[in-house]
C-alpha cells in the first residue's frame, strides 16, 4: 500500500493550483508603477570592430528616456566567470572581459550593442532602428579546431589565442599509452555532441527597480539562483553591497541550467533603473533567446577504448574540443572539464582514463550548462563507443557492458571521483526485464515486414549530482562554495515556514520539501509552507542545478529540523517536569518515555512564544534554526536505458517505438515528481538525439534562429505510453547524506541521446545495411544520407 | 511591431476600398503575416482584415466542382470539403490547431509560402482563382516562393476545384516548423494526371510533368519506378540537401499514388 | 485607436486599442489577465491558446481589433463556480499534468477545445493535437495522461508509471 503522506508519497501538488487557475506569478507578469521598456539593439553580424555608435536621432525620438552603449559601462565591472580551471601547463585560463554592453568589438549575432530604454517598447524598439552603428566586420570564428590554428582571427585581441584552456586529467600518460600499447583491441570513435538551446518555455526576463530613499536596489529576474545573482552581480558587476541589494525569482517557467547563470540584462536593467531613477523592463522574445540564453553542450570529441584478449576495458582516452562561445559565461568552463572528466569512467572499472579537453573561443553564444552539462558528453562518447566496441568484436553489447561494471563499492575512479554506492546490474537487469528482449526478434521481423527498419539500443551511464563539495570544488577552480542553507522558523501555534536557498522552477518543492519536515515532525503537510526565490526572505542558498536541491538544500533543511527537534524537546522536558534525554517525539507528541505523560507540538510551539512556564535560564525563547549543509561528497545516480526504434528507409525519419528506463536514484521522496522529472530528462534527451541541432553557417549567422528552425520535441514524437515506462525501483541510497537520496532531475538527458543513437546505429546495421557512424541529431535527412553516402 | 491601423471592412467591395490606400495590406488570418509583423519585416500603414467578410467564406459543391470562399478558415474545409476528401485531409494537416481556426486559404495562396500546403492542392487540380477583378488559373497563378499573379490591392475571393477520380497529398513534414519539407499532390482526373510539389523547389509549387505523364498511362506507384528527380534548384538547407529533397519527391509521390482514393 | 467590445470570460470589456495590439497583450496589459503566456514570437509554442467564440486560437496571433464582438474565454475562465478546479485542471492536477507551469494554460485551452469536439480521444489523437503546444517541462507523457482522464478513460492500467 503506498503512502498516502510524508516521505515515499505522492501528494497532489499544491503549486498546481495557481498555475492552472491562471494566478501564476512570473517575472513578466510583475509590473512597477511608472516603468520604463528596454530594447536591446543586438548585433546581427558575428564579428566586428565598433567604429562608432550615434545615438543621436535617436535620442530625439518619441518616449525615449536615455540611451546607453558600451561607454557607459567603462569602469563597470564585467559579467564573472564562476570557474576558474588550471590547463595542463599549470597556467590559468585565459579569461575575457565580457562588458555589459559590448565595448569596442562585437563577437556574435545577438551581442548587445545599445540599450534604448523608453516609455514603451514600442517606442524603445524605434529608437533603436534609428541608431547609426558603424561596425567593421571581422571574419567569423566558428569551426573550433580551424580556431586554434596558427594566425586565426583571434575573437579577444588581448589574449594570446582562441585557446581558453587546454586541460588534462585522469591516469598519466605514459601508463595510458601503456595501457593501449598492451591492448587487443582498441576501438575508436569520432564523434560531436550537438549544440543545444534550453528552450525553458518563459524566456528570460528582468525587471529592476530603485528605491532612492533607501538607495536599495532590487531585481526580479527567473533565475533558478537569486542569491547567486545577487553576489556576482552586486559584488563583481554593480559594486552594490548585498544590504542594498534584493533579488528576487518568483515564479519561473523553467530553467534547465540556463537561468543559472548571471546575465548582461539583469545587470543592465538594475544598473538604468537607478541611472534613470525608474522601473526598467526586458522581456526577451523567443527570437532574442535563441542569440542571449547560454546554449548548451558542442563539444567534438575523439575517444579510444583499449580491450584485452578478453574484452577487458583496459584503457580510455578522449580528446575533447569544448566551445566556449564568445565569453565565458558562469560556469562555462566546469562543464566540459569538472563536470564532464570526472564521470569519463562511467560504470566501468577501467583502470586508466585519461581525459583532455581542448576549450575553444568562437564567435558564438556562449555555451554553458545545459540539463546534465558534461555529463551527458561524457556518457554519450563512452556509450556509443561501447557499442561500437561491440560490433566490431561481434559481442553483445549488454554482456560487454557487465563485464566491465564496477561492482563492489566505495570505488576510486582513476578520475578523482569516489562513487560511494550503486548496483548497475541491478538497473540492467530491471532493464531487461521490461524490454522484453526476448520478443525483439519477432518485433523486427513485423517491422521488417512493411518495410522499416528495427534496432534497439541500450546504455548504462553514472553522474554526479548533489552539488557539490565545497572543499571539493574549491580545489578545482570553483569561485563559490556549492553548500545550501535552510531555516526552519516555527510559529507560535505549531505552523511553519521553511525558507530555502533550493529555488522552484516545475520541480514541485513546495510540495516535496514539507513532506520530509511532516514526516520526522510528525504533523500535517498543510501545516509546512516553503519560502523560496527572494533573498530578502530566505538564507544564502546556492539554488537549483545539478540534481542537487534534496540532496544538498532538502539536507540543510533535514539539519534545520533536527535542531528544531531537540529545542522542541528540551522544552517539552520542561513542560513535562522530565529529563530531556526521556522524551520522544511522535504523530506530532512529545512524550516521556515509558509513561502516559504527553504534550502536542502545538503546545510546544506556542510555549516557545509564550514562554511564561519557561526554561529561560537555560534556552532562549523561540522556535526557528538555521543550517548549513555542505556534501562530504557527490551523489551518484545511475542507470540503465533501452530503446526500440523504427527507421523508414526511404525517408530516414526515426520513431522510438518502446522506451524503458531504469534508475537508481537512492531513496525517493516523492515518486510521482521523479517520474515527471525522468520523463522530462528523457524528452529533451529524445530532442537531442533526433530533433535538435543549433547551427552556425559559416559566417557565424544563427541558422536555427526560432522555433522554426530549431525542432523542440512535440508530443507526437515520444513513445506512447503503453510502450514506455520509467523505473526507479533499484534503490542504493547514497550513504552521505540524511535523506539517502541521489538527485533525478538530470538523469533522463543523461542517459536517453545515446540510448537512442545507439538503437537508430542497431537498425542501420540490420539486413545488408552498414552504417558505421551518424551524429546527433539523427534526423531523417542525416540517416538519408548515412544510408545513402 | 510598427504602428499601423486595423481596418475590418465587412463586404469585398469596401476592403477593396480600403486596400486603395497608400501602404495598405490584407490580413487574412493573419498566422503568417503577424510573425512578419513582430520581425518588423513589413511595414503597412493599414492592414485591412478580411475576416469580417461573411460573402468570402464556405465551403460549397456543385457539378464535379467545390468552391472555397477565400477567407474560409483551414478547420472549415477540413470539416466541409468532403466531397473532395484529399483537399479536406490537407487542410486538417496544416500547422496545429489553433492555426487552423484562423488561417485562410486564400491567405494561404496570397502569400505562395515555398513550403505551404495549399498551393500544391491548386496546382494539381488545376484550380481556379477567383478575385474581386478576375479568374486566375493555378497554372498561371503561381510565379516562384512568394510571388503571385495578384495585383496589388487584388483579394482572393474564392477558389474552385475541380474534384477528381482519386488524389491524395503526401507531406514529408520539416521536424521544426512542420511545414512541408516536400509535400506532393497528386490527382487523377478522366483525362489527365496531375503532380503538384510543394517545399522542394527553390521557385516554389511546381508540376513534376515527367510523372504526370508516367501516371496517365499507367496510375500506379510503380509507374514512377525508373524516373528521377534531380536535386539542381532543389532547396538545401539544415533539414535537408536538394539531393534528399528530390529523392522525397519520388517517394512522396508514389506514397501519395498508392493512398489516392 | 479603434473601440473594441468584447465579452471576456463572461464579462463586457470596451477599450480603446491601437491597431497592433495583439490579444495576448490585451489580455495581459490591459486585462491583467495574466494566465495566458508568450513563448514563443513564430506562432508555435501556443502558451499563449485561448477560445474566441469557443475555438481555440493562438492570442499571439490575433489583433485585439478583430476581436471586437467576440467572446473570449481564457484560462481564468475554466474553474467551477464555486472556485473549485475544473475537470480538465483538476486532472492535470492529478496526474501531475504540469511542472513549472508556463505552458500549461495554453495545454488547458487546447484540451478543452480539443475534447469539445471529440469527447473520448485516443492517445494518438491527443497527441496529434497537442502539435501546437509545446511543453519543455513533461514531456508531453502527463498531460497525455491528464486530459485521456479529463475524458473519462481509465488511465489506471497503462503500463508506465
Amino acid at each position: 500500500m503506498p503512502k498516502d503522506h510524508g516521505i515515499g508519497a505522492s501528494p497532489k501538488r499544491r503549486e498546481d493550483v495557481r498555475f492552472l487557475t491562471g494566478t501564476g506569478n512570473y517575472t513578466d507578469d510583475i509590473n512597477v508603477y511608472g516603468q520604463a521598456y528596454v530594447y536591446f539593439l543586438r548585433s546581427d553580424m558575428a564579428h566586428g570592430n565598433i567604429k562608432n555608435i550615434d545615438t543621436s536621432a535617436a535620442e530625439a525620438m518619441s518616449g525615449v528616456v536615455k540611451i546607453f552603449t558600451g561607454a557607459d559601462f567603462e569602469g563597470v565591472g564585467g559579467i564573472p566567470c564562476g570557474w576558474e580551471i588550471t590547463d595542463k601547463n599549470g597556467d590559468a585560463m585565459q579569461e575575457p572581459a565580457h562588458p555589459v554592453l559590448a565595448i569596442g568589438k562585437v563577437r556574435h549575432v545577438g551581442d548587445p550593442i545599445a540599450a534604448v530604454v523608453a516609455d514603451s517598447l514600442e517606442e524603445a524598439r524605434n529608437a533603436a532602428e534609428a541608431i547609426d552603428v558603424d561596425i567593421e566586420e571581422l571574419p567569423a570564428v566558428v569551426d573550433m579546431k580551424a580556431a586554434l590554428e596558427d594566425g586565426a582571427t583571434k575573437v579577444h585581441d588581448d589574449l594570446t589565442s582562441n585557446l581558453c584552456y587546454d586541460w588534462q586529467f585522469g591516469t598519466e600518460t605514459a601508463d595510458v599509452d601503456a595501457a593501449f600499447a598492451g591492448a587487443a583491441h582498441v576501438t575508436t570513435l569520432e564523434l560531436t555532441n550537438n549544440r543545444l538551446v534550453a528552450n525553458p518555455m518563459e524566456p528570460r526576463v528582468a525587471v529592476g527597480d530603485y528605491n532612492r530613499a533607501g538607495d536599495h536596489s532590487t531585481l526580479h529576474t527567473t533565475s533558478q539562483n537569486p542569491h547567486v545573482i545577487r553576489l556576482l552581480m552586486g559584488a563583481f558587476v554593480l559594486g552594490i553591497p548585498e544590504h542594498k541589494l534584493t533579488v528576487v525569482a518568483p515564479d519561473v517557467g523553467g530553467g534547465f541550467g540556463t537561468k543559472i547563470f548571471h546575465y548582461a540584462e539583469e545587470a543592465f536593467v538594475t544598473f538604468a533603473a537607478k541611472a534613470c531613477n525608474r522601473a526598467v523592463k526586458w522581456t526577451s522574445s523567443r527570437s532574442e533567446a535563441f542569440m542571449s540564453d547560454a546554449h548548451g553542450r558542442d563539444h567534438v570529441s575523439k575517444i579510444e577504448l583499449a580491450l584485452d584478449a578478453d574484452n577487458n576495458f583496459v584503457g580510455l582516452r578522449t580528446d575533447t574540443y569544448a566551445n566556449m562561445g564568445a565569453y565565458l559565461s558562469t560556469f562555462a568552463s566546469s562543464v566540459p572539464t569538472w563536470l564532464h572528466g570526472t564521470l569519463m569512467a562511467g560504470n566501468y572499472k577501467t583502470p586508466a582514463v585519461q581525459v583532455n579537453v581542448k576549450a575553444v573561443f568562437t564567435t558564438t553564444v556562449p555555451v554553458d550548462a545545459y540539463r546534465g552539462a558534461g555529463r551527458p558528453e561524457a556518457t554519450y562518447q563512452l556509450e556509443r563507443l561501447i557499442d561500437k566496441a561491440a560490433r566490431e568484436l561481434s559481442v553483445d553489447p549488454m554482456a560487454l557492458r557487465r563485464q566491465n561494471f564496477i561492482t563492489s563499492f566505495p570505488y576510486a575512479t582513476p578520475v578523482a571521483v569516489e562513487y560511494d554506492t550503486g548496483d548497475y546490474n541491478a538497473t540492467m537487469d530491471k532493464m531487461e526485464e521490461l524490454m522484453d528482449f526476448p520478443g525483439f526478434a519477432a518485433r523486427r521481423a513485423a517491422s521488417e515486414a512493411k518495410g522499416m527498419l528495427r534496432g534497439r539500443g541500450v546504455n548504462c551511464f553514472i553522474e554526479a549530482c548533489g552539488i557539490a563539495p565545497s572543499n571539493l570544488v574549491g580545489q578545482l577552480g570553483a569561485r563559490a562554495g556549492l553548500y545550501d542553507a535552510a531555516t526552519v522558523r516555527v510559529n507560535a501555534t505549531g505552523s511553519i515556514s521553511v525558507m530555502v536557498g533550493a529555488h522552484s522552477h516545475g520541480q514541485g518543492h513546495e510540495t516535496v520539501f514539507p513532506q520530509v519536515v511532516a514526516e520526522m515532525l510528525g504533523i500535517d503537510e498543510g501545516m509546512i509552507d516553503i519560502v523560496h526565490g527572494d533573498t530578502s526572505k530566505i538564507p544564502f542558498g546556492m539554488g537549483t542545478y545539478g540534481s542537487r536541491s534534496l540532496a544538498v538544500c532538502g539536507s540543510a533543511m533535514v539539519r534545520a529540523t533536527e535542531k528544531i527537534i531537540n529545542k522542541a524537546k528540551k522544552i517539552a522536558a520542561h513542560l513535562l517536569e522530565a529529563s530531556e534525554g526521556d522524551i520522544e517525539l511522535k504523530d506530532g507528541q512529545f512524550s516521556v518515555a515509558g509513561t502516559d505523560k504527553s504534550v502536542a507540538w502545538g503546545d510546544v510551539t506556542l510555549a516557545a512564544y509564550v514562554p511564561h512556564n519557561y526554561p529561560l535560564e537555560d534556552i532562549e525563547p523561540g522556535l526557528e534554526e538555521t543550517a548549513f549543509y555542505d556534501p562530504a561528497n557527490f551523489t551518484y545516480p545511475a542507470g540503465a536505458y533501452a530503446c526500440e526504434v523504427e527507421v523508414d528507409p526511404e525517408t530516414g525519419k526515426v520513431t522510438i517505438e518502446k522506451f524503458v528506463s531504469a534508475d537508481d536514484f537512492g531513496n525517493v521522496v516523492n515518486p510521482m515528481i521523479v517520474e515527471g522529472q525522468v520523463h522530462g530528462g528523457i524528452a529533451q534527451g529524445i530532442g537531442q538525439a533526433l530533433l535538435e541541432n543549433c547551427a552556425y553557417d559559416e559566417n557565424g549567422q544563427l541558422l536555427s534562429a526560432s522555433y522554426m528552425d530549431y525542432a523542440m520535441p512535440r508530443a507526437d514524437d515520444l513513445p506512447h505510453m503503453a510502450n514506455y515506462v520509467v523505473d526507479h525501483s533499484c534503490q542504493t541510497p547514497c550513504t552521505h547524506n540524511p535523506l539517502g537520496v541521489k538527485g533525478c532531475g538530470e538523469a533522463g538527458a543523461i542517459g536517453s541521446p545515446p540510448t537512442v543513437v545507439n538503437a537508430v546505429l542497431d537498425a542501420l546495421n540490420s539486413g545488408n545495411h552498414d552504417v558505421e557512424h551518424i551524429d546527433m541529431p539523427v534526423s531523417p535527412s542525416r540517416v538519408w544520407e548515412a544510408m545513402n553516402g | 511591431m510598427y504602428s499601423f491601423d486595423v481596418e475590418r471592412p465587412t463586404s469585398v467591395a469596401d476592403a477593396a476600398t480600403a486596400l486603395g490606400k497608400e501602404d495598405a495590406q490584407a490580413l487574412g488570418g493573419g498566422q503568417t503575416l503577424i510573425p512578419t509583423l513582430k520581425q518588423r519585416l513589413a511595414s503597412p500603414s493599414v492592414l485591412v482584415s478580411l475576416s469580417g467578410i461573411d460573402e468570402i467564406k464556405g465551403v460549397s459543391s456543385d457539378g464535379g466542382k467545390i468552391t472555397i470562399g477565400g477567407g474560409t478558415n483551414h478547420a472549415t474545409v477540413a470539416a466541409e470539403a468532403g466531397a473532395y476528401a484529399a483537399l479536406a485531409d490537407l487542410a486538417n494537416n496544416i500547422g496545429d490547431p489553433a492555426v487552423r481556426n484562423r488561417g485562410t486559404i486564400g491567405g494561404s495562396l496570397a502569400n505562395n509560402d515555398p513550403s505551404a500546403c495549399y498551393p500544391a492542392a491548386a496546382l494539381a487540380s488545376g484550380a481556379t482563382i477567383t478575385t474581386n477583378n478576375r479568374d486566375i488559373a493555378a497554372d498561371d497563378y503561381f510565379q516562384g516562393m512568394f510571388t503571385t499573379a495578384l495585383e496589388e490591392g487584388e483579394i482572393v475571393t474564392s477558389v474552385s476545384f475541380p474534384v477528381p477520380e482519386a488524389a491524395s497529398y503526401q507531406k514529408f513534414e520539416q521536424p521544426a516548423s512542420r511545414f512541408s519539407l516536400v509535400g506532393v499532390f497528386v490527382a487523377k482526373y478522366a483525362d489527365s494526371v496531375r503532380v503538384a510539389v510543394t517545399g522542394a523547389s527553390e521557385e516554389g509549387v511546381f508540376r513534376w510533368s515527367e510523372a504526370e505523364a508516367a501516371l496517365s498511362g499507367n496510375f500506379s506507384a510503380d509507374a514512377l519506378e525508373g524516373l528521377s528527380v534531380s536535386g539542381d534548384g532543389m532547396i538545401s538547407d539544415l533539414h535537408g540537401s536538394g539531393d534528399y529533397r528530390a529523392h522525397l519527391v519520388k517517394v512522396m509521390t508514389k506514397r501519395a499514388v498508392a493512398a489516392a482514393s | 485607436m479603434t473601440e473594441v467590445t468584447m465579452v471576456v470570460n463572461g464579462k463586457s470589456v470596451t477599450k480603446s486599442v491601437k491597431g497592433n495590439t495583439l490579444m495576448t497583450e490585451f489580455l495581459r496589459e490591459e486585462l491583467r489577465l495574466t494566465g495566458t503566456h508568450v513563448g514563443c514570437d513564430t506562432s508555435q509554442c501556443g502558451a499563449c491558446v485561448v477560445h474566441v467564440n469557443g475555438e481555440a486560437v493562438k492570442s499571439c496571433t490575433m489583433f485585439a481589433a478583430e476581436a471586437n464582438g467576440a467572446e473570449v474565454n481564457t484560462i481564468e475562465s475554466m474553474e467551477n463556480p464555486d472556485g473549485s478546479l475544473g475537470v480538465i485542471q483538476q486532472a492535470f492536477q492529478d496526474h501531475h499534468g504540469l511542472q513549472c507551469g508556463f505552458c500549461t494554460p495554453g495545454m488547458v485551452m487546447s484540451a478543452a477545445a480539443l475534447l469539445k469536439d471529440n469527447p473520448k480521444p485516443s492517445e494518438a489523437e491527443i497527441r496529434d493535437y497537442l502539435e501546437g503546444n509545446i511543453c519543455r517541462c513533461t514531456g508531453y507523457h502527463n498531460i497525455v495522461k491528464s486530459i485521456m482522464a479529463a475524458s473519462g478513460q481509465d488511465v489506471s492500467n497503462i503500463a508506465a508509471e
